[in-house]
């Protein structure tokens, strides 16, 4: 049996382990850029990272299990799929595990013990954190999913290889369901990862927080684990969008130039969607918790909008 | 094994009877009587169960009459896959049950004597077993009237209490509303079948052999869905669900919640699939806006409740909705011949009424451990529970994951499904398809998002955190009675999660005889890893190596970090440097609920009252604050207290006939006698 797909299966996860910090790294920059202030080093997260693994793990006394566990399930989760969405290439064996709709419930699963985790050393920021975050998820990943099956009714598959290949073939470019899934994917992106407006990743104040407030009781390697697939999270979301939106440049045949051109090409993309990113973050405010009902529901609203126009157009 | 499947239910039948006799002369030894009992139910479970395999597996039907009912129209039993696949989901999780019921009984041992419940129990489940091995009418409503009797009677169980046997009454009258509808509804079909001469038309046989002009067929699928919905917790008819499934002892309501709504979507399938032949596409329209309906309106009565059996109780409302949001998918692509597509999409509403029963089941046996452990069903009052009892948090655990239709376990392989269904539905011509399918899936992917939501509420204020309540908590883990009912299931789950191919494949003989085509996964080979419904680059997915790498992934993570020797240093919990962290500080369970009101809240009648109490002339600096909320289902305002003061007005009405006086009596029947000999000669 040829061994090139796993070797590719395994140089795909390697790359986003290592690339995820340096794209956190090179957003941070850019921020800082953008505000005028001096920005820290690429390699910064990787050193905060480093940090953390060295660092000793002290438990509350009310944790159970479940808070031990989460941190591995989690960056487990993050592995698994790494291994799924094509970063790199479309001859992935693990490619037939899991479709679109078995990744969005792998990253609920994440989600589900997070919040759990949150709720178990009995804090009120825990449980606040939580309670957010679990009702932003139940408004977005509806959106998330109506704009997936809106891509793929256009390609006639749910398997992410198989609409990378047919949108590579040049049948998918001008259709107005496409633009309305493009719209809600972005808005969602920003909700699930959680980046301005819907979240702010650096805040230190709990109040704001929302998936740091969930996190706030870990420590050591655990937060590490967490932290980690947080970056990974927001790589695999833009690779998501990549894949289902702009996938050309992904090798779809197997030898190493097409590899190299991937990797090039994916490094590109990378760095103008952290200038996308940046430009979002600096250009609006965090909103109101209350007020993403609205933000949300747009996004959910698109992205029916392009189902419906999908069904009555085409 | 020798023994036909039918022959096999029927001693299970004959077991279950001859036990609730028994029950009734073992009225002195309490402890042998629930022994034996729960043993015998157990066993005739698992024939019903294995029969009904063997069914479904050889694809065989088989039918007996009996020398009861009728001269015209004696009893008969018929067994064919589709009562074979509900014998599976009854007798299953029945097995799980009574095992589990075998510790949770002699709990009440204390209080007040068992044996009500235990004769009521077998014939419980004796008349869950003959609704779905019924072959005509009359048999069909005798078997359906011992369920709903002896349900009411287990609903009672605890009549010392107001309100147990009000919800007891509201569930018989809802019951039997419903019943007389299904009655009328095999009148119609029967009658017009043989011109209203002789009973014969009252088998199923004769049903399915006459075909009805299309209004009376209409009006026969109304009353026949509307009566099984009010059985299966449709909304508007689920008013009864959330009353009647906390009051009854947990072990009942696993059965209730779990087995007895898909005896009524049995019913369901049963007539609009088997008995009435020609179904227009729109009924299968109706079957499917009532269930994205139920779907979603229940999960979010279920995320406001605080009491835990009557949030499990709604979240049966959810499920039953998405039960019925697959057979409706299925009835409208039957009706434009799309025949693979309708299996498929009977294939997701059957699994998902499997796996319902699975981790439904599972979830009120752990709530009845909780329960049975700390005198609570309010959440409020819980909390910690997972330190206690580390078995039930982790069996309800794995039943919370089912249910929130996460990877790898059962709910997941159901829901993606129907997912499949709805995506593959351009192909239908009719322009209002095209609006509602979009629709319909935006709409099941927010009721799944919401039952998320829902079980990490309900587990997290259950069982994380500190204890809640006033007192010391005085938990204990459950016996090992209940906790086997518990694992069995959890491990049932995690089975048809990880292995959907093989009970796709084994449920072909249900949508071959009922659509006429089977979806085909292929097993030989390797192809049992892998679920590929329709094409293999259409859509495929594999719950097994999903799970193998979740097995692989997460130790490998774990032992690459766990190099350093030592145990780790328990300190007290940060909080951001709060050092007098209490209890009371925790998220409850309205708060976590908080958002999802403050945006959801215009469906729910919600008063919410806060009351400071403050002395005069400091009105900013309150002594006392009181808090009240009510959340209450519009349900009731709009539904039923219109119908039940048109039903007192005129009842007051026709209450003025009664005069009291014999005078007027005699010329009421004086002017009946002259009507009668004037208009019928």
């Amino acid at each position: 049996m040829n061994a090139y797909p796993y070797f590719l299966e395994l140089l795909q996860v390697l790359a986003l382990a290592a690339v995820a910090p340096l794209f956190a790294g090179w957003v941070k920059m850019l921020k800082c850029w953008s505000q005028g202030r001096t920005s820290p080093s690429l390699l910064q997260p990787v050193s905060d990272l480093r940090k953390l693994f060295a660092k000793e793990v002290l438990l509350a006394e009310n944790a159970s299990w479940i808070f031990r566990f989460t941190p591995y399930l989690v960056f487990g989760i993050a592995v698994l799929a790494g291994g799924i969405i094509p970063i790199l290439s479309v001859d992935l064996p693990l490619a037939r595990t899991a479709d679109v709709i078995a990744l969005v419930a792998l990253f609920a699963i994440a989600r589900f013990f997070t919040a759990l985790a949150g709720m178990d050393v009995g804090t009120a920021f825990g449980g606040m954190g939580s309670s957010r975050e679990m009702t932003i998820a139940s408004l977005a990943e509806p959106a998330m999913l109506m704009a997936i099956f809106t891509i793929s009714l256009g390609s006639a598959s749910t398997s992410l290889a198989q609409i990378v290949s047919s949108i590579q073939s040049g049948q998918l470019l001008l259709r107005p369901s496409f633009a309305f899934a493009i719209l809600a994917f972005v808005l969602i992106a920003l909700a699930e990862t959680g980046r301005i407006p819907v979240d702010n990743p650096a805040t230190h104040l709990e109040l704001t927080m929302i998936h740091e407030a969930m996190i706030l009781e870990y420590s050591g390697r655990h937060l590490a684990l967490i932290e980690w697939a947080g970056m990974m999270k927001l790589s695999l979301y833009c690779f998501l969008g990549i894949a289902a939106f702009f996938p050309w440049g992904i090798a779809a045949s197997r030898d190493m130039r097409a590899l190299g051109l991937a990797f090039v090409a994916l490094v590109l993309k990378l760095g103008v969607l952290g200038v996308g990113i940046v430009l979002v973050e600096t250009g609006l405010a965090k909103m109101r918790i209350f007020r993403l009902t609205e933000f949300l529901g747009a996004a959910f609203l698109m992205a029916t909008l392009g189902m419906l126009s999908f069904f009555i157009l085409e | 094994m020798g023994i036909e499947p039918l022959q096999a239910v029927c001693v299970a039948l004959l077991l279950l009877l001859a036990m609730s006799v028994l029950g009734l002369l073992l009225h002195r030894s309490q402890n042998f009587l629930v022994a034996v009992s729960f043993a015998v139910s157990a066993a005739a479970s698992l024939l019903a169960a294995g029969a009904g395999a063997r069914c479904v597996a050889r694809g065989s039907v088989s039918s007996v009459t009996l020398l009861l009912g009728l001269p015209e129209l004696p009893f008969t039993l018929r067994l064919d896959p589709l009562a074979g696949f509900f014998l599976v989901v009854i007798g299953l999780l029945s097995l799980f049950v009574s095992v589990y019921s075998l510790g949770y009984v002699r709990g009440y041992l204390e209080q007040r004597p068992v044996t009500r419940l235990v004769v009521f129990y077998n014939l419980f489940l004796a008349g869950m077993l003959m609704v779905v091995l019924a072959n005509d009418a009359l048999f069909f409503l005798v078997a359906w009237e011992v369920m709903a009797v002896s349900s009411y009677f287990l609903v009672v169980f605890e009549d010392e209490r107001v309100e147990n046997r009000r919800a007891g009454f509201l569930y018989l009258v809802v019951a039997h509303v419903g019943a007389v509808a299904i009655l009328l509804s095999f009148g119609i079909m029967a009658g017009l079948g043989t011109g209203f001469e002789s009973f014969a038309g009252y088998s199923f046989d004769m049903m399915r052999q006459t075909s009805l002009p299309p209004a009376w067929a209409t009006a026969a699928f109304l009353l026949a869905f509307f009566g099984f919905a009010a059985k299966a917790g449709v909304i508007p008819f689920h008013v009864w669900l959330p009353e009647a499934h906390p009051v009854a002892p947990s072990n009942v309501s696993a059965l209730m919640s779990g087995v007895m709504l898909k005896t009524a979507i049995y019913g369901i399938v049963r007539v609009a699939f088997d008995l009435l032949r020609d179904a227009p596409w729109w009924w299968g329209v109706i079957i499917l806006v009532f269930g994205l309906l139920s779907a979603v309106l229940g999960v979010l009565y279920a995320l406001m409740q605080n009491d835990l059996k009557r949030l499990l109780a709604y979240s049966s409302v959810e499920n039953v909705g998405i039960i019925l949001i697959g057979v409706g998918l299925s009835l409208i692509f039957r009706s434009f011949d799309l025949h693979l597509l309708a299996a498929l999409a009977l294939t997701a509403g059957l699994y998902h009424a499997l796996s319902h029963a699975l981790f439904k089941g599972l979830l009120f046996m752990g709530a009845g451990a909780v329960l049975h452990a700390t005198g609570e069903r309010n959440m409020e009052r819980m909390g910690g529970l997972i330190h206690r009892m580390p078995w039930t948090a982790a069996l309800f655990l794995v039943g919370a994951v089912s249910i929130s239709a996460l990877p790898p376990f059962n709910g997941f392989v159901s829901e993606w499904l129907t997912f499949q269904a709805f995506l593959l539905s351009p192909s239908l011509p009719q322009p209002m398809m095209k609006l509602l399918i979009p629709m319909g899936a935006a709409l099941l992917a927010l009721t799944s998002a919401l039952a998320a939501v829902c079980f990490v509420k309900a587990f997290g204020v259950t069982f994380l955190g500190h204890w809640r309540g006033r007192d010391l908590p005085r938990a204990h883990e459950a016996g090992w009675a209940m906790r086997a009912g518990m694992l069995s299931a959890a491990l049932a789950c995690l089975a048809l999660g990880v292995f959907p191919p093989l009970v796709i494949d084994w449920m072909d003989a249900v949508t071959l005889q009922l659509v006429g085509t089977k979806i085909g996964t292929p097993v030989a080979g390797l192809g049992w890893l892998w679920l590929t419904p329709v094409a293999a680059d259409r859509a495929s997915y594999s719950g097994g190596i999903v799970f193998l790498g979740l097995l692989v992934c997460i130790p490998a993570v774990y032992l690459l970090l766990h190099i350093r020797p030592g145990g780790i240093q328990r300190v007290p919990a940060w909080d951001c440097g709060f050092e007098k962290l209490t209890p009371r500080m925790q998220y409850t369970g309205t708060a976590f609920a908080m958002p999802l009101r403050r945006i959801f809240g215009f469906l729910f009648g919600i008063r919410e009252r806060v009351t400071p109490v403050t002395r005069p002339g400091q009105s900013a600096f309150p002594v006392r604050i009181g808090y009240s909320l009510r959340v209450r289902d519009r349900v009731w305002s709009w539904c039923y207290a219109p119908i039940a003061l048109v039903s007192f007005a005129l009842a007051r009405q026709v209450g003025r006939l009664q005069q009291g006086r014999i005078q007027s009596y005699l010329i009421y029947s004086f002017v009946t006698i002259i009507v009668l000999l004037v208009f019928l000669r």
